[in-house]
């Protein structure tokens, strides 16, 4: 017998190749992909001179004040952020989660309580689907530079996030309990209270929790754009090539997600 | 028998929620936030006059042309940025997941956390640096940061890959590389599509933002347009975000469900 010692799936591979050459080429062009610009003389004296003065990282006194004034900022953002989230987060998830729906249960869908399902999920959607970034640039403009900007702008993505990650969870835990309230007759909030909390109380917890932890990480890339705390003086650093005041906030950015980190994986210990 | 008392709430989690408060509190008096909203409130009509502004998206041809331009632009600096980012990572997990010895893997863990914990926009500013203005500094800044997050999660698939294969191809006289490429990609090269895919959705609405600092592409246009108060430009520009990313996440899913499924 003699055995084919062609790969049966060639052709198949080729094709695909040949069309992501024919797709890439033209992307690669509008991207300007040259990496022979990154071995330009003026450019890498540039980058060269500016990362230069990292070391050593600035230290002194009047700097650092104003170092740990930004950092207190962006963590009070982020945590006044969440807290807005979640009061935006909490009455959208209720409505728009199905495993409240009494009409489920018994199969006579009520279109009013079905419209105002709809109407919460798009909601959801247009809130979580334009990014924090581009809504702090949005805030800015009406709260002026600061952090209420930062604030808004992560009350408003978060909650949207929150609220879709929540009704998932809602949706996606033991439903038997609340099944068995809504069917002996308990209104909707009674069985939220007795029936799906008690099961879905330490996902919901601990992914709020996860969530404050990418609000840090969020708050600091936010203050770019002006919307304060440590982002807002990295940025202001970084226009003035200011190497020893952009290392030490680097370091310092880098340290609070690392302590954001370790708090969140505490906290989330502690409510299993 | 005892009937037992049900206890609310356990002290523990009074305490937690007390903390928790306490610091939402001290976090509103540290911002001065209150102040800083009633201001805001002052300025409700200005507000109101702005957002009324947004509801009326600039839709000129010549406006949508230049829209269009930025969305290829965004597109291209993703698409580039998630491969270079692919390649990078899959060239770091294979030392990163123990195969070249500890000091390989040492080595790769300390710069795939260092690519990972700066965020994309901190990068850009440097590549705007190396790169000059432009769609290229995006892609840098982007295929960094990925190449970090790919990376690791890479090298992790690599770890819970089964061994039995690369085994038996070694114990059968393969070489290295084939064995590899035989005993083990085909176990971790789902995973590793699957995750770069997801990596790209993300990506699409990083890359039109990295714009604001000057790395091409929707979001310098956006930055340009909500500068210049021209409202009605930006919220076009920012549906054609929405729009592109929705489009992402089809194309995406579509491609995992050819791809990673089969």
């Amino acid at each position: 017998m003699s055995v084919s010692q062609h790969d049966p799936a060639a052709r198949g591979r080729a094709t695909a190749l040949v069309v992501a050459v024919c797709v890439l080429w033209p992307l690669l062009q509008v991207a300007q992909f040259e990496p022979a610009v990154l071995f330009d003389a003026g450019n890498l004296a540039t980058l060269g001179g500016f990362l230069g003065t990292f070391l050593p990282p600035a230290t002194d006194a009047n700097f650092l004040g104003y170092l740990a004034s930004a950092t207190l900022d962006t963590l009070a953002i982020a945590t006044i952020g969440i807290a807005l989230a979640m009061l935006i987060a909490v009455p959208l998830a209720l409505l728009s989660t199905r495993s409240l729906s009494i009409g489920r249960l018994d199969g006579r869908l009520r279109p009013v309580s079905e419209v105002i399902r709809v109407i919460a999920r798009g909601l959801t959607l247009v809130l979580r689907g334009v990014p924090e970034l581009v809504w702090a640039l949005v805030f800015v403009r009406i709260f002026g530079l600061g952090p209420a900007a930062g604030v808004a702008a992560l009350a408003i993505t978060y909650g949207g996030m929150l609220a879709k990650v929540y009704s998932e969870i809602l949706e996606s835990s033991d439903l038997s309990p609340t099944r068995a309230l809504l069917a002996a007759g308990s209104g909707r909030l009674a069985a939220l209270g007795y029936g799906l909390l008690p099961v879905a109380s330490d996902e919901l917890v601990s992914y709020t929790v996860y969530r404050w932890e990418c609000a840090v990480r969020a708050s600091v890339v936010m203050g770019f754009v002006g919307a304060g705390g440590l982002g807002q003086l990295m940025d202001q650093s970084m226009k003035m090539l200011n190497g020893g005041e952009a290392c030490s906030i680097l370091i310092t950015f880098l340290l609070l997600v690392m302590a954001a980190d370790a708090l969140s994986a505490w906290l989330r210990r502690q409510v299993r | 028998m005892q009937p037992v008392t049900p206890r609310v709430m356990p002290r523990r989690g009074l305490m937690l929620t007390a903390l928790v408060l306490a610091a939402v509190a001290a976090s509103v008096w540290r911002l001065d936030l209150i102040a800083a909203f009633a201001e805001g409130q002052d300025s409700l009509g200005e507000l109101l006059g702005f957002l009324q502004r947004f509801a009326a998206p600039d839709t000129s041809p010549a406006f949508l042309a230049k829209v269009g331009q930025g969305a290829i632009e965004t597109l291209a600096i993703s698409l580039i940025g998630t491969l270079l980012a692919v390649i990078g990572g899959v060239a770091l997990a294979l030392p990163a997941s123990g195969r070249l010895g500890r000091l390989g893997q040492l080595a790769s863990r300390f710069i795939l956390n260092l690519l990972r914990s700066v965020p994309e926009l901190v990068w850009a500013t440097l590549t705007v640096l190396a790169a000059g203005l432009g769609p290229f500094a995006g892609t840098l800044a982007l295929a960094l940061h990925t190449t970090g997050v790919l990376g690791r999660l890479y090298a992790e698939a690599l770890e819970n890959a089964p061994p039995a294969p690369e085994a038996a191809l070694r114990g059968a006289g393969s070489g290295a590389a084939a064995a590899f490429l035989y005993g083990t990609l085909p176990a971790v090269a789902p995973q590793w599509v699957a995750y770069g895919l997801y990596r790209w959705e993300m990506n699409i609405r990083m890359a039109a933002i990295l714009g604001f600092v000057g790395a091409g592409g929707l979001g310098a246009q956006l930055y340009y347009a909500l500068s210049l108060f021209h409202e009605a430009q930006a919220a076009t520009l920012i549906v054609a975000m929405l729009v592109l990313s929705l489009a992402v996440d089809a194309l995406s899913g579509w491609l995992r469900r050819r791809l990673v499924v089969a």
